[in-house]
């Protein structure tokens, strides 16, 4: 009997690694080492069936196809820790899961859970499931009044990307109050697009919806080019990573700043403004695509130590080696599921970690953690004095806005 | 088998509803449509019957806004056929539509029609029994399952209180889809832009609208404040005693 060696016929394995080689430096998929260091540094990695690095194996041993009929891989919160780790500086986050993820979608292996957040962006243009008619309902009673460009028309200096769960989360909503009293009384001429601005679609890209993730930016581009501005600035870490670095692929490209460079650049216009005291022993959390993904680690720490009472204080995991709320990736999406498989989540994990360094408060930069931190809270005893804070709750409340 | 899906596009319960000056109708400046919850199983089970066994799907809607968009994920999911119904629909109620679905039926001859048990704006009856009695064929509504099984079909029915029965029903027959037997699947939005560009969206006009039957609304409004509320407050034991004494009033203590 004759024994065939390695098939040379096109598989799935050879089919699907040529899609990743056609990345941004996807070849470098061709170093990896098997050393196994991101399936370690994956919060996840120790439940998943195909980690990271077995993922690699799998494609090197021709059984891909494996790999796209398991449901772990949907516990990829897309925090990037895998790739910032790995000695052969493989983009497997952007390149690797994505396109993993990309394939088990289009081949209809996708928790319920998670399609209703894509149907939604579908429909409405947020994954909340809200009506666009709504988006900017947050502004009311704010005084001056925010400046609604498809209302004026005027030029600004600064767009404001105000993002889904800050314009629509009830708890996030206080956040976005505050920065927009923030920008008022630092007298910067800003505007927001309200109704026809669309969910930035980064994190439904990284949980395998790219078609609906260009949808998005194209609806976006359209409504920016209705309008003068010279920056755009956002709440939201994974607009502005979108913005930042996926948005120019597609030839939408705008400078843009997370809001916490936009303060810190105007720190010494700010600092004479803290004047209340907030006496706390503050953590701050790295949001993954602010800092991890795109290297925004001291300004937000810059911010907080300019408020007059506050002693900052460092978590176990910090900057690049954070830990993930467990938001990305279409996690935010994905909370009973990711219960049912590990009965355990990351915001717990981190408000643990909080509590380790004793903190009083737990500062936060990204709309997806408040909700998420905020009830791990309410589930773990120990943190029961924990408050969870937006960085820019914290600054306008030393502002007394 | 042949299965036709009649679907019906109902207003969008996530933008706010106002009823219109005349006072007997929704203000439809503002409205958006939707697919109606239960026609959308109805074509999830479509596709999964002609998975299981083989079969043709054709999906029928009203022309609508949005309607071009649903067809086009219909045909993503496996549907063979589209047919879009154009005319006049304003005046449209569920005895019209069953009436233009079923002119269209009588023509396409599908062994199996199934459609939604019901919609949330269904004030004349709902579409599946109307297109039955148009039609000339047994009904089996509440239906949450199906069996294929040569000239007949085991349709599994919910009653309430968790009873379920496995009804036959011999074919051709209409039955009315409480849920398919898995969710509506997702379909990638690329998907869908593909199918844009290669199905074909099949249009029929209609004859007209015969709306007899139907209800005529006298007066349409918004639930209206009542005085029927008692709020009662205190202390707990305040509020319990409070509680017990209007109990023993009304006689249940």
């Amino acid at each position: 009997m004759e024994i065939t060696l390695s098939p040379l016929s096109s598989s799935v394995s050879k089919v699907f690694i040529n899609s990743v080689y056609e990345l941004k430096d996807g070849e470098r998929i061709k170093t990896c080492l098997q050393c196994g260091t991101c399936s370690g540094v994956c919060p996840f990695g120790y439940f998943m069936k195909f980690p990271p690095g077995k993922i690699i194996g799998a494609i090197r041993a021709d059984i891909f196809d494996q790999v796209l009929k398991t449901d772990t891989l949907w516990m990829c919160v897309s925090c990037n820790a895998c790739a910032a780790f790995c000695p052969s500086n493989i983009p497997i986050t952007a390149a690797l899961m994505t396109r993993t993820k990309e394939e088990m979608l289009l081949a209809g292996n996708i928790p319920t859970e998670l399609q209703s957040a894509l149907e939604n962006t579908q429909r409405y243009g947020n994954p909340l499931g809200e009506s666009p008619r709504k988006r900017s309902d947050w502004t009311i009673g704010i005084q001056p009044e925010v400046n609604l460009l498809a209302k004026t028309r005027q030029p600004v200096d600064v767009l404001w990307y105000v993002g889904d769960y800050a314009s629509y989360h009830l708890r996030m909503q206080s956040a976005t109050k505050a920065f927009a009293k923030i920008l008022n009384v630092l007298g910067v001429k800003f505007g927001i697009l309200g109704p026809e601005e669309y969910s930035d679609g980064d994190s439904q890209r990284l949980a395998g919806e790219r078609g609906l993730f260009e949808m998005m930016a194209q609806k976006n581009s359209q409504a920016f080019r209705k309008y003068k501005f010279q920056e755009i600035i956002t709440t939201d870490p994974h607009a502005f990573n979108a913005l930042k670095n996926e948005y120019p692929v597609l030839g939408v490209s705008y400078p843009v700043r997370h809001y916490t460079q936009f303060l810190a650049e105007r720190l010494e216009q700010i600092k004479p403004l803290l004047k209340k005291e907030i006496k706390a022993r503050i953590a701050y959390h790295d949001p993954c695509y602010l800092g991890r993904v795109n290297g925004v680690f001291d300004e937000p720490r810059t911010l907080l130590a300019a408020i007059p009472g506050v002693e900052l204080v460092e978590m176990s995991h910090q900057r690049l080696n954070s830990l993930c709320c467990g938001g990305g990736g279409g996690g935010m999406w994905l909370d009973g599921f990711q219960w049912e498989k590990v009965h355990t989540r990351l915001s717990e994990w981190r408000v643990r970690e909080a509590v380790a360094a004793k903190a009083d408060i737990l500062a936060v930069a990204c709309p997806y953690e408040p909700p998420r931190f905020e009830d791990a809270v309410k589930t773990i005893q120990a943190a029961s004095q924990l408050k969870i804070k937006e960085i820019a709750e914290l600054l306008a409340e030393s502002m007394d806005v | 088998m042949k299965i036709a899906v009649p679907v019906k596009f109902v207003p969008d319960l996530v933008e706010e509803i106002t009823i219109d000056p005349s006072g007997t109708a929704l203000d439809t400046t503002w409205l958006r449509l939707i697919i109606n919850e239960f026609d959308d199983h109805a074509v999830e089970q479509a596709i999964l019957l002609k998975e299981k066994a083989g079969g043709q799907v054709s999906v029928l809607a009203a022309e609508a806004e949005g309607v071009d968009d649903f067809l086009f994920a219909s045909a993503a999911k496996g549907a063979d056929q589209l047919v879009k119904l154009t005319g006049d629909f304003s005046t449209v109620n569920n005895h019209a539509l069953a009436r233009a679905f079923a002119d269209l039926l009588k023509k396409g001859k599908p062994d199996l029609i199934l459609t939604g048990v019901q919609a949330h704006n269904d004030l004349d009856g709902s579409v599946g029994p109307l297109l039955a009695e148009n039609l000339g064929m047994p009904y089996v509504g509440y239906v949450a399952g199906i069996t294929p099984a040569s000239d007949k079909v085991i349709a599994r029915k919910e009653y309430s209180g968790g009873l379920v029965a496995e009804i036959e029903v011999k074919l051709p027959a209409v039955l009315g889809i409480q849920a398919a037997e898995k969710p509506p699947r997702y379909i990638a939005y690329s998907k869908i832009r593909q199918v844009m560009g290669t199905a074909k969206i099949e249009t029929s006009p209609i004859a007209g609208l015969d709306t007899s039957g139907g209800t005529s609304v006298s007066r349409m409004f918004q639930p209206e404040v009542t005085q029927r509320a008692t709020m009662l407050e205190g202390s707990p034991v305040d509020i319990a005693d409070k509680l017990v004494g209007i109990f023993k009033e009304l006689g249940v203590l």
